[in-house]
């Protein structure tokens, strides 16, 4: 809502010297968001004055019609002698008041005026258009002023109000009763503790029931219907400067008297109005919901099929007006009406509210019913409009005029005469409720000798219903900085969960492993699963999806973190960096296939039901927290020490198996083939449930996620570099298979090692190996490390030989020769039965 | 088995001889003196305090002599011997001195040489700023609630006093989610952490204090200050006799912690439909606290010479909220606050364009480190 102050000051006695950045500070504090205070015309400058236009001389030459004026500028020239001035503008005659910007003026946006001969003749200045005064926008000509505006040669900037400071304010949607002049002139009022004038208290005109036929079907859509109107209007009569130039500077084009007045009423008092061409109404008037399979034609030519939520206005003909939303273009007034019917009503705030969003039609008038309008404010808005139209249309007010009251009595609210201090934790002396909460137009009656109030709120505050709602009234205007600061005092804390510390040490560990964290946007199209080479039916492709993406190519949210991390690595690639290596911890979203089509709403009267609950759960996506992360370029780079080492497949593994040592679990891997990986360098990484749950007493493992060298037809369709890497893992999997850390026991007992070199057929994974040789092994190994793996003539062809080296300790003595030989053969046995290895000679 | 031998002419015994043996101290220490190398030094030992130097044989005579003669006999040599193992030493040190100096010279290095080989990695500041903002409440006793990003409606919503055909429930942009056959699904990403707030009443019985860090979405296009995923970080507590000045402390204590001690604070008049009465929350400018406040020739790029900035929102928990999580309102009252995490950090550390936050570009975030 935009706020001129001059228009405000009609209704509250401010202080003379309360400019206002004065006024926006008060009204922020009581509750108003006054987002900016603009000062219109501010850049008009220099002198701008009234002339009488005293002769035309029509120029025929050009390729257009021009006219020379010699204008009466009394001596705002210095000379008294009339201006010469070219003007292309053809709307005004001789003898007409205009408004003229002298040589050395300058107008809105930096537009200097100045002598200059130009049509052949020497132009001395301007005669304006209210666009160039920033008036309101007008391409038709200049501005012709009524007849005692002001002599010529005054001043226009102040007479005709070219600056303004207006206040822009947002709304919030409590506050519907601020849509208005009126409602935010008593706020101000009230804050300044100053008189207020209210515009909306004006007698009736006419008899009370001989207007325009109309009934109401139904209370609950409609509680008060007013009819008024006029006849003999004229249709060219122009709407007076003032009224277009308020409307103007609240934002609202003027664009005839009859639609002016209907807008300027509105802005005045917040009430939305529409007005008909009488001759155009078929019989009397119906307010009442749709029927099924009903149409009309609104103002912006759309035909629009209603809804049987619709509140319609009707008469004999169907439907008229999508009621507080739009009216109907048959019943229109133009520029023939001479008989016009204004409207004033209240319409039920969610009916509009629905049909505003079902039909897309969001009006200056829904934004206000949606808000709430004053309940008791139709007759006077509805006769101010009537008295408007009458006195610059030159029309005469009806004799009678329509009032449907089904109004209810408002409730009233009792509360604890200190149930604001309560709420607030402040000292207010007593009485400063029921001061406060009479301030704001609430009738308060004192109870229980004071302790109780029974409250009222007035009918332009709809949005007050409940004790906090009255306590907010009450703190406000005492003012939030009366509120004192008492540190809370929660009881004693656990912390954070293991899982929330988890993540922390897994984004630690990921960063000091050299991983830069990236949090990209969850929006995904098909385009993103195609370059991952994702079969058709491939799980991830099962997404959920937005009704309304910001960008209609990535409706999808993510099934994986990679896209987003692989579009982060490209931009950086781009920006100049060849090494680089990213991380990213997140939620995945996944749609549960037995989801109901449309998740519950139980109602809020109450808590939900364990039942309830576990609807909504069910109906909640699968939401788990992943870690991905993607190299690409050098691990180490080249340097003084030496030479790099490219990123492979095996650092991504190793960034998950980091990932796992941070959640306190140990990754095991195994060869797999799974996109968006290279068949031939995938590895699927488990985690080994502690539960032994299965029949051989062994433990069972759980798929965790992928690490590898993508496939270069991943790396072709995101224009990754070539062989970068990535890795996926689920953190809850991990996070689940995370059992108690024990210490374990360190042995002080001297080591004795042992080397062993294994041949084993090329196709044989080496880790099978080294299981083998764990288990072999037995319980006096206390670790193992492969330190070489070769392949060459001397193991023969599609050989290979693994080179360990094995440490064997005891816990409580040292072991002899024999006993670490033991056990190594053992260990090397187990190799050759699982693996086919062959001891190297 | 023999005597000793008492008849011994000590005369006879000429190593013994205070000439003699002044004469073999001097050869030594020359020696040694002259030693250049350690090497050197080690064969000076051999030769003058070795098991076949002239001293040590001269002391091995010492026996032969009269047990008349021993002592004064025994007292030179002894000395002499001193001497030299003094001066053997003391030479060491010197030649060890002087060997260390030339071989530690020599393996000197260039230490401005750069050492990147080690890759560097960061958190994002948004993650590390808002763990920080977390445990300034974690250590008032606060424990961290959590909630889906994908949300009921009734969540986001409904429960929170967002009643259907409010316009509040419009005035967030609000991504909402297809049903697979296209129809609406009653599921949202979440506009605010707020839906934590029921998450949190339903899982615990008050009283409540948690915060909820987190990612929530509204369909703004990304620009300087805007993005359609951002963070925040929610706030509740609901206990019984709880006030806006307990909100208030907690505010003052977060913005003293993350700020800067002694910052003022201010509370706005506002509306949210999960609190009755809302505020908006400001800080004093941490930069010019208000000094450049109508001041033009000292503008404030941090606040905009406003002299506070706006931190988030905050308000009474409506008892209506309350309700629909199962609260008894008699007994209990709440309060709640919502900061914002980009904000924040934008503040804090200058941060001037949400692109940056956003892009992943690793030289913005790797500025930051490990911790914030």
């Amino acid at each position: 809502m935009r706020v001129p102050v001059s228009w405000l000051r009609e209704y509250v006695d401010l202080p003379v010297d309360v400019t206002g950045r004065g006024l926006a500070a008060r009204l922020i504090d009581a509750g108003l968001e006054v987002e900016t205070v603009d000062e219109a015309g501010a850049d008009i400058t220099g002198p701008v004055v009234l002339g009488r236009v005293l002769a035309i001389e029509e120029l025929s030459e050009f390729k257009k019609p021009i006219r020379y004026c010699r204008v009466d500028v009394g001596t705002a020239n210095g000379t008294g002698e009339p201006q010469g001035i070219v003007c292309g503008a053809r709307n005004f005659a001789e003898g007409d008041l205009v408004v003229v910007a002298l040589p050395g003026a300058e107008l809105s946006g930096g537009f200097a005026i100045g002598s200059r001969t130009t049509y052949g003749r020497l132009s001395e200045g301007m005669i304006c258009s209210a666009t160039e005064l920033g008036l309101w926008e007008d391409h038709e000509g200049i501005v012709v002023l009524p007849e005692g505006t002001g002599q010529p040669g005054a001043e226009a900037v102040g007479l005709l109000g070219l600056r303004e400071e207006v206040l822009d304010i947002a709304v919030t949607p409590d506050r519907g009763y601020a849509l208005s002049m009126r409602g935010v002139a008593r706020d101000a009022a009230a804050v300044y503790g100053v008189g207020f004038r209210d515009p909306a208290e004006v007698a009736a005109i006419g008899t009370p029931g001989a207007g325009y036929p109309a009934t109401v079907a139904d209370p609950e859509i409609c509680s008060r219907y007013v009819l008024h109107g006029v006849s003999g209007f004229d249709p060219d009569a122009a709407t007076p400067l003032w009224m277009k130039r308020r409307l103007a500077l609240t934002g609202v084009r003027p664009i005839s008297l009859a639609v002016d007045v209907t807008n300027y009423v509105m802005m005045e008092l917040g009430q939305p109005l529409h007005a008909w061409d009488r001759g155009k109404l078929r019989g009397p008037i119906e307010v009442r919901l749709a029927r099924k399979g009903e149409k009309l034609e609104t103002l912006d030519h759309v035909k629009r099929t209603l809804d049987p939520d619709d509140i319609l206005i009707t008469d004999e003909s169907g439907p008229i007006n999508i009621a507080g939303v739009m009216g109907g273009l048959e019943t229109e007034i133009d520029m023939t009406t001479i008989d016009v019917v204004i409207e004033a009503a209240h319409f039920t705030a969610t009916h509009i509210a629905r049909a505003s969003r079902r039909h897309q039609l969001s009006s200056e008038s829904s934004r206000r019913f949606e808000r709430g309008v004053d309940t008791e404010l139709q007759v006077a808005a509805a006769t101010r409009a009537v008295a408007l139209l009458a006195e610059f249309g030159g029309a005469v007010v009806d004799g009678g005029y329509t009032h449907v009251d089904l109004s209810t009595a408002r409730e009233s609210i009792a509360i604890d005469a200190d149930h604001p201090a309560r709420v607030a934790g402040a000292d207010y002396p007593a009485g400063t409720s029921a001061r406060w909460l009479r301030e704001v137009g609430c009738e308060v009656t004192e109870e229980a000798s004071g302790e109780t109030l029974r409250v009222t709120p007035p009918q332009w505050r709809p949005d007050l219903t409940d004790p906090n709602d009255l306590a907010e009234e009450v703190i406000r205007l005492e003012g939030y900085g009366a509120i004192p600061s008492v540190p809370p005092r929660a009881p004693a804390g656990r912390g954070l969960t293991d899982s929330q510390r988890t993540r922390r040490a897994v984004g630690r560990a990921l960063a000091g492993a050299g991983f830069v964290e990236v949090l990209s946007y969850p929006f995904l199209g098909e385009r993103d699963f195609d370059g991952l080479q994702l079969a058709a039916g491939d799980q991830r492709r099962s997404t959920l999806k937005l009704a309304n993406p910001l960008n209609d190519d990535e409706p999808l949210l993510r099934t994986t973190l990679l896209p987003g991390l692989l579009r982060t690595l490209v931009r950086n690639v781009g920006r100049g960096f060849s090494d680089v290596a990213l991380f990213e911890m997140g939620l995945v979203y996944l749609p549960k296939p037995d989801a109901p089509e449309h998740a519950p709403m139980p109602p809020v009267d109450r808590g939900p039901t364990a039942e309830e609950l576990a609807a909504l759960e069910a109906a909640v996506p699968h939401q788990p927290r992943r870690v991905a992360a993607v190299l690409a370029g050098d691990r180490e780079p080249a340097g003084w020490w030496g030479r790099g080492r490219p990123a492979i497949w095996a650092d991504a593994i190793e960034a998950a198996r980091e990932v796992g040592r941070a959640a306190g679990v140990e990754l095991a891997v195994q060869a797999d083939q799974r996109a968006p990986w290279h068949p031939g360098r995938c590895a699927a990484l488990y985690v080994v449930n502690n539960v032994v749950d299965n029949m051989d007493g062994g433990a069972s493992r759980t798929l965790v996620g992928h690490a590898g060298e993508l496939h270069p037809r991943v790396i072709q369709a995101y224009g990754l570099p070539a062989r970068t890497v990535a890795m996926e893992v689920e953190l809850d999997q991990l996070e689940e298979a995370r059992s108690g850390l024990r210490a374990p026991e360190v042995s002080t007992y001297p080591v004795a090692a042992q080397d062993v070199a294994l041949v084993v057929e090329e196709s044989v994974p080496s880790g099978e190996v080294e299981q083998a040789l764990r288990a072999g092994a037995g319980e006096l190994l206390e670790s193992l490390r492969l330190f070489d793996v070769y392949t060459g003539e001397q193991v023969g062809g599609g050989r290979k030989s693994l080179a360990y080296n094995l440490r064997f300790r005891a816990g409580d003595r040292t072991l002899t020769v024999e006993e670490t030989t033991a056990a190594r053969d053992a260990a090397v046995a187990a190799a050759a039965e699982r693996t086919g290895a062959v001891l190297r000679g | 088995m023999s005597a000793p031998n008492s008849s011994y002419d000590p005369v006879e015994v000429t190593p013994l001889q205070p000439d003699e043996v002044a004469r073999m101290r001097e050869e030594a220490l020359a020696a040694i003196a002259a030693a250049d190398s350690l090497e050197k030094l080690k064969e000076v030992r051999i030769a003058h305090a070795g098991d076949r130097s002239p001293l040590a044989l001269a002391n091995r005579e010492i026996g032969a002599l009269p047990p008349s003669a021993r002592a004064e006999a025994g007292k030179r040599v002894g000395g002499a011997r001193r001497d030299v193992a003094e001066a053997l030493k003391e030479r060491q040190t010197v030649l060890e001195e002087e060997r260390d100096n030339r071989v530690l010279v020599e393996e000197a290095v260039d230490v401005t040489l750069p050492w990147d080989r080690v890759p560097r990695g960061a958190r994002h500041p948004l993650t590390t700023v808002a763990e920080r903002m977390t445990d300034i409440f974690v250590g008032m006793g606060f424990e961290v609630a959590e909630g889906p990003e994908t949300e009921a409606e009734w969540f986001n919503f409904d429960a929170l006093n967002f009643l259907p055909d409010h316009p509040a429930r419009t005035m967030q942009d609000t991504f909402f989610l297809e049903a697979p056959s296209g129809g609406e699904s009653g599921l949202v990403l979440r506009t605010h952490t707020s839906p934590v707030q029921i998450r949190a009443l339903l899982d615990r019985e008050p009283p409540v204090y948690v915060v909820a860090p987190g990612k929530t979405f509204r369909t703004d296009e990304l620009d300087a200050t805007h993005s359609p995923v951002f963070h925040q970080l929610e706030g509740l507590v609901v206990d019984e006799g709880i006030t806006m000045a307990h909100l208030r402390g907690a505010i003052d204590a977060f913005v003293h912690g993350m700020f800067g001690a002694d910052l003022r604070t201010r509370f706005r008049p506002s509306y949210f439909p999960f609190t009755e009465p809302s505020a908006e929350v400001d800080m004093e400018c941490f930069v010019c606290r208000g000094a450049s406040v109508g001041d033009p020739d000292a503008p404030c790029r941090t606040c905009g010479s406003e002299g506070w900035i706006e931190i988030g929102g905050c308000g009474v928990v409506n008892p209506r909220v309350l309700t629909a999580a199962g609260v008894d309102t008699g007994r209990y009252s709440g309060w709640a606050f919502g900061l914002g995490v980009e904000r924040t950090l934008m503040f804090a550390h200058g941060v001037e364009d949400m692109h940056d936050m956003v892009e992943g570009d690793i030289r913005f975030t790797s500025a930051f480190g490990m911790e914030i």
